[in-house]
């Protein structure tokens, strides 16, 4: 168990710039989510934590020790990949004991700490198969279990629950995250999927294009995003964005359809006429009376709870929005719950809260 | 998705088997039909009388010390070349698995041999080796060692197993790297966070994935060491000096094409063949069940 520190990380692969400067502090048994679409950098990142690339600059510090120059077998880390990575021509144990028998433990020593993580992951009976003999759900647990007999200082785990179907993605998803709990291993956990971010991480790392956009909880990054990226990013369906400038010395803002929302959290910054995005996510519109925003829908999707429409404003604006109950096939008028208006800047995409 | 055909009638199935089964039997049942026969029955020296002997020319042979010779002599010569092709195969395959600047000039450079005819590769080796114009023959000279194959049979059998092997090197360097290139990169990174320097991966994780591909070329190597090394033998040192270099394929030639001994040689033939195959059974025996994954 210890912290890490990343430094001040970039990495160029020839004349490709893939990582610009990442810098990120993650407290002892805290468990980090870097969540980014694919390019992003995000696998890059943690291989450069466990030593399988080398950063062009920058530094990996773990418990406050530098191991930028280490190989990956001195940084007593320990890594899930997406493909499991097992030892073929190895049964589970010998799977699970490979790391402790290269540490020279005691032959006893390794069988304990082998059936106790064979326990905790629930796979005791599979110890004597060969990884082909098991299943995706299976080989998964084998690999945490490599992870954890280990007693790592660090967990790394690379888009670990891509290959698993979409009812033990969820399942796993749920134990990986009672295991670090309880394990209280310092953990960096890469993916692609926003809900598995959002589920798993004390804290997130969006990255986009080689910059961490924003680095949070899940929830500040979801009720404050820092940019139109990680809006569209985080939340599902994505946030709506709609252009306007604002008016009223920056206490609303008018649509370009000519709709005027106000801010009910205070005015943005800029004053009149400042162009600006809107957004607002789906689930934030209401189904209000006529003097509404009017949406032709084009496609509703039931949920059965609720609906999803996805539909077009008057100008041709593209919107969705996620309604309680059934809602109608043709045209609904809608309105923001008040406080759930974002404001970015429409040029740099920033977020621009208000005051100042 | 296989297609499989399903043919009305047995006329056309037969009729598309033929050349295939011609070929076979024209050129291996026939004449190993022949041989089976011919190894007995005994000629006399001038070839006026043949007689039916049965298994005596069998016998005889398990009792000649020249057999039993060039037997011991296989053995060495096999095990040799097999050890050499596949330890030297190996290296270069790990090496050229590295990412390393040029690496396909390098794979390309190495598959060469395998195009070079086997009395080609043995000329080649004479010029290397030849005590009086071989550039390493000079200088095994020159440093005062008493180099030559022609007269010392230690020396002459080294060369000839240089020379085979050096033949075979290619074809085991491109199934070893085929086999390296399947091993997932993943499992080695994995073996490597889990703590293994690069000399123990590669003994406790790459060597056992790759020893299907080492043992069934295994099989190869010593079937290509027992049958396709005439060429490399026969032009290199003949068998000679004495018998220093003879295996049992240069011995049938030796007593059937030179001696005439017809009944022996056939009978030796025969010993052969029983061993070729005793050997594919073997493969195909344990190749499957020696896949791991």
């Amino acid at each position: 168990m210890a912290s890490l520190d990343i430094k001040g990380v970039q990495k160029s692969f020839g004349a490709t710039r893939v990582l610009h400067g990442i810098d990120l502090a993650i407290a002892d048994g805290e468990m980090v989510v870097i969540v980014g679409a694919s390019g992003c950098g995000k696998s890059t990142l943690l291989r450069i934590v466990a030593g399988l690339e080398t950063p062009t600059s920058g530094q990996v510090m773990i418990d406050g020790l530098d191991v930028t120059p280490l190989e990956p077998a001195d940084r007593d880390i320990a890594m899930v990949f997406q493909t499991y990575a097992l030892y073929p021509h190895m049964t589970v144990f010998d799977n699970m004991a490979y790391g402790l028998k290269i540490r020279g433990l005691p032959k006893a020593e390794i069988r304990q700490r082998v059936q106790e993580a064979a326990e905790l992951l629930s796979i005791g009976q599979l110890l004597e198969r060969k990884p082909r003999q098991l299943s995706g759900g299976q080989r998964q647990r084998v690999a945490m279990g490599r992870a954890i007999v280990r007693h790592p200082k660090l967990f790394l785990f690379d888009e670990p629950l891509s290959n698993l179907d979409a009812k033990l993605r969820v399942q796993m998803r749920a134990e990986i995250r009672r295991l670090q709990k309880r394990l209280a291993v310092t953990s960096l956990f890469v993916t692609h999927d926003q809900v598995e971010a959002m589920t798993l991480g004390d804290r997130l790392v969006v990255m986009h294009e080689g910059r961490a956009a924003q680095v949070g909880t899940p929830m500040e990054v979801w009720s404050k995003p820092a940019d139109t990226y990680v809006a569209s990013f985080i939340g599902s369906p994505a946030m709506n964005f709609l252009p306007a400038t604002l008016v009223d010395g920056g206490a609303a803002a008018r649509l370009s359809g000519g709709t005027v929302w106000r801010f009910t959290d205070g005015a943005r910054p800029g004053g009149e006429g400042r162009p600006v995005t809107i957004g607002i996510r789906p689930e934030h519109l209401q189904q209000v009376g006529a003097d509404g925003l009017a949406l032709t829908v084009e496609l509703a999707e039931p949920l059965g709870s609720e609906t999803v429409l996805h539909g077009r404003l008057a100008d041709g604006t593209a919107l969705t929005a996620r309604v309680p109950g059934v809602a109608g096939q043709e045209g609904v008028a809608l309105a923001p719950e008040p406080g759930a208006l974002h404001v970015f800047d429409a040029e740099t995409g920033r977020r621009i809260d208000p005051g100042h | 998705m296989r297609k499989k055909v399903i043919f009305r009638g047995v006329a056309l199935p037969y009729l598309l088997l033929v050349p295939q089964l011609a070929v076979t039997i024209v050129f291996f049942f026939w004449p190993a039909g022949m041989a089976v026969w011919q190894s007995t029955l005994r000629q006399d020296a001038f070839g006026l009388r043949t007689e039916f002997v049965a298994f005596e020319n069998f016998l005889d042979l398990f009792g000649d010390a020249l057999y039993l010779n060039a037997a011991w002599n296989t053995v060495i010569f096999s095990s040799s070349v097999a050890a050499l092709a596949l330890g030297a195969a190996l290296f270069l395959a790990v090496q050229a698995d590295k990412h390393i600047r040029g690496a396909g000039l390098y794979k390309t450079l190495l598959i060469w041999p395998y195009a070079v005819a086997p009395a080609l590769a043995a000329v080649l080796w004479l010029f290397i080796f030849h005590p009086s114009i071989g550039l390493v023959g000079r200088a095994f000279g020159a440093i005062g060692i008493d180099w030559d194959y022609r007269v010392n049979g230690g020396q002459a059998m080294t060369m000839v197993v240089i020379a085979a092997a050096w033949k075979q090197v290619s074809y085991n360097f491109i199934f070893f790297l085929a086999g390296l290139q399947s091993i997932p990169t993943s499992v080695l990174e994995a073996a490597a966070i889990d703590g293994a320097r690069p000399f123990r991966r590669f003994w406790t994780v790459i060597f056992p994935l790759l020893s299907p591909t080492a043992f069934f070329l295994l099989v190869v190597n010593l079937v290509y060491a027992f049958f396709d090394t005439f060429g490399v033998i026969h032009a290199l040192t003949r068998g000679g000096p004495g018998n220093a270099t003879e295996t049992l394929i240069y011995k049938v030639y030796v007593d059937g094409v030179q001696n005439l001994n017809f009944g022996s040689s056939a009978a030796q033939s025969v010993i052969l063949m029983v061993i070729v195959i005793a050997l594919t059974a073997i493969q195909f025996r344990f190749i499957e069940r020696r896949v791991h994954y």
